[in-house]
């Protein structure tokens, strides 16, 4: 099979699963009206597809922000920060995280996707081991195969089986870098922390956390998973994105170890690539401010999750574990997902559909993304329409 | 490594990769386990999971780059067992 063979496969393996009607990746949106509505062909929908979970991508201090920097310092940097030079936005962002998470130091990444890979890859290598979750996300897969360290998966939040694999690791596990997510991005649950740091420790590890689903999410002020568990000091390295909560583009690692700095000097993701532009941080660090002051959108995010979580469980939808801004509905067969994916759309709701192998155990997902500036009503017309396909399509 | 830890081993894969293959075909150790088996790449990263609870070992996902065919992951596993 020749180079574009192997494409021709690829488009007729999608075909297959995907025969009819409008495409559910990449879906074309063609004017966004709010955080919560936008219009998809001829349609206004409502918008429970997306990862803006406190509803920022329209705040006017996030805009003004942008727009500033746009006439201070124009559309891009053009390179590199290596080579090109770092601009005051990029070290004054890099202290506001370090700031918020109490940490001594922070490096910011020009995506969420290159944070893991350019932390991941620089901190571990050849002759060191990765144990990851087997939920994890692509950019964590990624940044291990880049890194050349030894890659083991563990059951997805289960400790017992994680002890299992470090125990069999033997003097290994000092060289070995634990990497977890605060909140995984398929079914929403959230990483068993304390436990994890348990072994840790009793292993001699070192611990990564993906903070990317649950910053702004989770705790007083929005630090995520850490906040709540109260375990800021026990992470060695937290590495979250701005493309979520924070409605911008780019991604950090923040932690208290010195060495840090130094993945400045060996992360390939981080050196050979664009530096963030001006307005992309402007508003990163105006959204951050937000984020931080912002309990009660976090308050309004949790009825909303609460809410959806419920219509979904009462109409008999199998869940993820608990409420959580992510709500995924777990189906066995994709064409009933895919058929529930369509008639969501025609009732103007955009969620996001996920299909074997990238959802876990060979299941389909229908995924809701909840967020602050849903309103009750909203909520309710979702969970309405959830409830009646219930009954049109799955329980027929 | 004896003969019979590898036969041990491969009575172990076939086994559980005719339970997870898409169709019925008839597993040897020359059998490609992705295109003649259709088994997607987290199925197989599962079944790693258990090969390893199996012979209480810890196989890296990195070193399946180089495993094609029933025997290749054969040869992978009895290779780390000898050496733990």
């Amino acid at each position: 099979m020749n180079l574009l063979e192997k494409l021709d496969a690829v488009a007729a393996a999608r075909i297959a699963m995907l025969p009819e009607g409008i495409g559910a990746f990449g879906v074309p949106i063609e004017e966004v009206y709010s955080a919560t509505e936008a219009r998809i062909g001829d349609r206004r929908v409502l918008l429970l597809g997306t990862n803006n979970y406190l509803g920022l991508s329209f705040a006017p201090e996030c805009i003004e922000a942008a727009h500033h920097a746009l006439d201070a310092e124009g559309t891009g940097t053009t390179g590199s920060r290596m080579a090109n030079g770092s601009y005051q936005g990029h070290r004054a962002l890099e202290q506001e995280f370090a700031d918020f998470y109490g940490c001594s130091a922070g490096i910011v990444f020009t995506t969420g996707y290159q944070a893991n890979l350019g932390t991941i890859s620089g901190l571990v290598g050849h002759g060191d081991t990765v144990l990851i979750d087997s939920d994890s996300h692509a950019s964590i897969y990624d940044g291990c195969i880049l890194s050349g360290a030894e890659i083991i998966r563990f059951k997805h939040n289960d400790t017992v089986d994680m002890e299992k694999r470090l125990r069999r690791l033997g003097d290994r596990t000092e060289s070995t870098l634990i990497i977890i997510e605060g909140i995984y991005s398929m079914l929403g649950d959230q990483a068993p922390l304390a436990e994890i740091v348990n072994l840790k420790n009793k292993y001699s590890c070192t611990l990564l956390l993906d903070e990317a689903h649950s910053l702004g999410v989770l705790g007083e002020t929005g630090q995520g998973l850490v906040e709540i568990t109260g375990l800021q000091k026990e992470v060695d390295f937290i590495t979250g994105t701005f493309s979520k909560s924070l409605c911008s583009i780019g991604g950090f690692c923040v932690s208290n170890h010195s060495q840090l700095d130094q993945l400045r000097y060996v992360s390939h993701p981080y050196i050979f690539t664009a530096s963030p532009s001006p307005a992309t941080i402007a508003s990163a660090r105006a959204a951050l401010v937000l984020l931080r002051e912002g309990k009660d959108l976090r308050k309004k995010l949790w009825q909303n999750c609460t809410q959806l979580y419920a219509y979904l469980n009462e109409a008999g939808y199998k869940l993820g574990p608990e409420p959580s801004p992510i709500i995924a509905a777990v189906l066995d067969n994709p064409k009933q997902a895919l058929r529930i994916w369509q008639s969501l759309l025609e009732n103007n709701i955009y969620v996001n559909l996920i299909l074997p192998p990238a959802a876990p155990d060979g299941k389909s997902l229908i995924r809701c993304s909840v967020n602050a500036a849903h309103t009750t009503e909203q909520i309710t017309y979702v969970g309405d329409i959830f409830s009646k396909l219930q009954d049109q399509i799955i329980e027929k | 490594m004896t003969d019979n830890d590898y036969e041990e081993i491969m009575q172990l894969l076939c086994d559980r990769l005719s339970s997870l293959a898409s169709s019925e075909v008839t597993i040897t150790s020359d059998t490609n386990i992705i295109s003649e088996l259709s088994i997607d790449s987290i199925k197989l990263l599962n079944l790693i999971m258990e090969i390893e609870d199996s012979f209480d070992i810890s196989i890296p996902i990195n070193a399946l780059a180089d495993v094609q065919t029933v025997h290749d992951l054969a040869n992978l596993v009895s290779r780390i067992k000898s050496d733990q």
